[in-house]
């Protein structure tokens, strides 16, 4: 997670998408506590249900790179426009997997990103607009173990 | 000498009396005549007129294929066609017991019904049902192959596909969409598709790479003075249920907003009739056409269900046309004004002795099979009892496979994939190579044989049992339960995962399974890369000509509630 992958660039070169990618956990202390990150993010206040289309496999065909892309409604002016989009995996080890920061210069507030998912859980993606509003969306990704299909 | 042909249109009548043990065969069954004009017999209806195939797995020649006894819904579709078996099934489609649609579409009396009926399917059986359409309605026939076509027999494996591609070819397909046929790896697919002549969709996979659509989404045909657009759904869950190494730039997925997306375009591109060609599974196709607008007609596959009606689901008609070359659909459509008006359907078993063969269609088989006809007839052993797989937990056929995965790997428990193609053997038959290639003629055979912990087997039982009974079928992968040779086990299908599966002991000493303790685990079709062992059908064949003759009772090491 150091160095930015091809893919990476790739969601910032698309649309002027600044990804932060949170910062794997180093000891024991950081917990795995997704209200805990939803909560410093959101300062306390509690997003609604909306305006974000999160595209999401219901089964991951690789739990170590799960393709991500994240719509949020927004007329992306200067009076209005989306901030920033955390996004939380509630049963991974480290539940911050990024937070992608846009501008109005983004034009639209879209990104696509891989992630890690160690297990079966829900992405949970928050996005926090200029004005303060807060919108959710998530969805649950089965990570399998596979091969009985047929 | 009496024919087979002459013999059953009698057959009913007599073998009535001989079979119909417990069965309380009715007058109206007794007096039964099967022709192939009545097979055959239909109104038709309207201006367009679609034939349906899908799951043949590779099967060339008529066969015995016993359906499930055991189905389970879960949630919505709990208690819902397809989910309906034996008497029930029935029942509610008004089948008379001991008859030939009962034969065909159940598992009730099957080794009696069968000795009377004969053996069903054939592609050239199925040739001759789609000329007879063909020179019935003329260019109002479109004819789409959902899948499953190129694999699960021995010729099909060898030619890595071929032999179906060579004889479906003789049928001219519209289109066709897939699931197994790539498990033959990217290349070969990619090969086999530029030499069909038809387009091969799927309009739910796209590359690893840039995310962008793989193939061909939808074509664009014109029946009848309708134009129609034929979207094509791949299996949703091909790089999971499957080894992903041998794609690994394809991704797959539901993609229902992509469904909708294509839907949209086909309309606004003037077509009047919306067909989804679809490898989904009856249950998520259920769900996708209660949530996708404007699909008039979703051609079901994946899930091998026969369904003698069609399911209305909202404005949506779902076709499940069975499997392993059983069955060909006919659904006819009166398209006006940019709908269905209505229709009228009927799923035609192929009844062989019944069915002329085509002779143009017989011949290519021929050819195709002749390379392996030898080793195809070879005599492996003789079973006394049925041998069948089908069906959401152990079939006889498995435990059968089960039995050799132990003995020859020398294994406490062994595990076999809930595949749900492979072909049935009758009591007192033979049990030959093409037999046993039926149910395991796959690109990964190898047998593994490995230490797994009392928990890690939780976990492997767990994880299937979810990809069954999961309440949202968009999370469901459609094949049956892990076959499991042994180790009973209890499960209560209602349950969330982890916690569907109790009482796990060993069969023989009917001890607690150890979470901690390891266990001797021989087992075959691991998806991961690198998987060494001898080939499934070696272990099996070795294994007969051990045993020569088995016997393999129903099984009872799996207690199932919550159903």
């Amino acid at each position: 997670m150091k160095a930015i992958n091809r893919r990476q660039a790739f969601a910032l070169g698309g649309g002027f998408v600044m990804l932060t990618l949170m910062p794997m956990a180093a000891d024991a202390e950081v917990t795995g506590d997704a209200a805990k990150w939803i909560e410093k993010f959101t300062g306390g206040k509690q997003p609604v249900k909306g305006k974000i289309s999160l595209d999401l496999p219901e089964i991951a065909e690789n739990g170590n790179t799960v393709p991500l892309s994240i719509n949020v409604e927004s007329p992306m002016t200067a009076d209005s426009y989306v901030k920033d989009v955390m996004i939380i995996a509630d049963g991974n080890p480290n539940a911050g997997v990024a937070t992608l920061s846009f501008t109005p210069l983004s034009g639209k507030a879209e990104a696509a990103i891989r992630i890690r998912l160690a297990t079966t859980q829900n992405v949970i993606a928050v996005a926090k607009m200029s004005d303060g509003s807060l919108f959710t969306e998530q969805k649950t990704v089965k990570v399998t173990i596979g091969g009985c299909g047929g | 000498m009496i024919s087979r042909r002459e013999f059953i249109q009698v057959a009913a009548a007599t073998a009535a009396l001989s079979t119909g043990v417990g069965t309380g065969l009715t007058q109206a069954v007794a007096q039964q005549r099967l022709t192939e004009k009545e097979l055959l017999a239909f109104e038709p209806l309207g201006n367009v007129t679609l034939v349906h195939v899908t799951d043949i797995h590779g099967q060339l020649m008529p066969l015995y294929f016993r359906e499930p006894s055991t189905n389970l819904g879960v949630g919505e579709a709990k208690g819902q066609p397809p989910h309906v078996t034996g008497q029930e099934f029935l029942a509610r489609f008004g089948i008379a017991p001991g008859s030939s649609a009962a034969y065909a579409l159940t598992s009730e009396d099957f080794e009696a019904l069968a000795k009377s009926y004969g053996r069903i399917g054939g592609l050239d059986r199925a040739a001759t049902v789609i000329k007879a359409i063909r020179a019935e309605r003329g260019d109002k026939v479109a004819l789409l192959d959902g899948g499953d076509t190129w694999q699960g027999s021995w010729s099909s494996l060898k030619t890595r596909g071929q032999d179906m591609i060579d004889c479906m070819a003789l049928l001219k397909p519209d289109a066709m969409t897939g699931h197994w046929e790539f498990t033959y790896g990217s290349e070969r697919v990619k090969q086999a598709i530029d030499g069909l002549g038809f387009p091969f969709l799927g309009l739910n996979i796209r590359d690893t790479e840039w995310n962008e659509a793989a193939f061909e989404a939808s074509t664009l045909i014109e029946r009848g003075g309708v134009k129609i657009a034929v979207l094509g759904q791949a299996f949703p869950y091909t790089p999971v249920a499957n080894p992903r190494w041998m794609i690994p730039n394809w991704s797959f997925g539901v993609r229902e907003e992509d469904v909708q997306a294509q839907v949209d375009k086909a309309r606004k591109g003037g077509a009047q009739l919306v067909v989804l060609l679809s490898h989904n599974g009856f249950d998520v196709d259920r769900k996708l056409a209660s949530r996708v607008k404007g699909l008039d007609v979703i051609l079901t596959g994946h899930t091998h269900d026969a369904l003698p009606e069609a399911v209305k689901v909202g404005k949506t008609l779902l076709i499940a046309s069975g499997s392993s070359g059983k069955f060909v659909s006919r659904l006819d459509l009166d398209v006006r004004d940019g709908e269905v008006k209505a229709y009228r359907y009927k799923l035609i078993p192929l009844f062989s002795d019944v069915i002329r063969a085509d002779a143009e269609m017989a011949a290519k088989i021929a050819e195709v099979r002749k390379p392996f006809a030898p080793d195809l007839a070879k005599v492996l052993g003789k079973t006394d009892s049925l041998l069948y797989r089908r069906g959401n937990f152990n079939g006889t056929f498995d435990d059968l496979i089960c039995q050799a995965l132990l003995q020859e790997r020398d294994a406490e428990i062994a595990l076999s994939p809930g595949f749900r193609w492979g072909t049935s053997v009758l009591p007192g038959q033979d049990i030959t190579f093409e037999d046993v290639t039926n149910a395991t003629a796959i690109t990964y055979p190898a047998v593994y044989r490995m230490g797994m912990t009392g928990a890690r087997l939780k976990e492997i039982i767990e994880d299937v049992a979810d990809n069954l009974f999961n309440v949202d079928p968009y999370y469901q992968q459609g094949g049956d339960m892990v076959r499991i040779g042994g180790l009973s086990y209890a499960i209560d299908v209602a349950k969330p995962q982890g916690q569907r599966i109790s009482d796990m002991q060993m069969v023989k000493t009917g001890a607690p399974i150890d979470p901690a303790r390891e266990y001797q685990v021989a087992g075959w079709a691991s998806v991961n890369e690198g998987t060494e062992g001898p080939p499934i059908w070696d272990v099996v064949a070795n294994y007969l000509a051990r045993q020569k003759t088995v016997r393999l009772e129903p099984n009872r090491a799996v207690k199932v509630t919550g159903a």
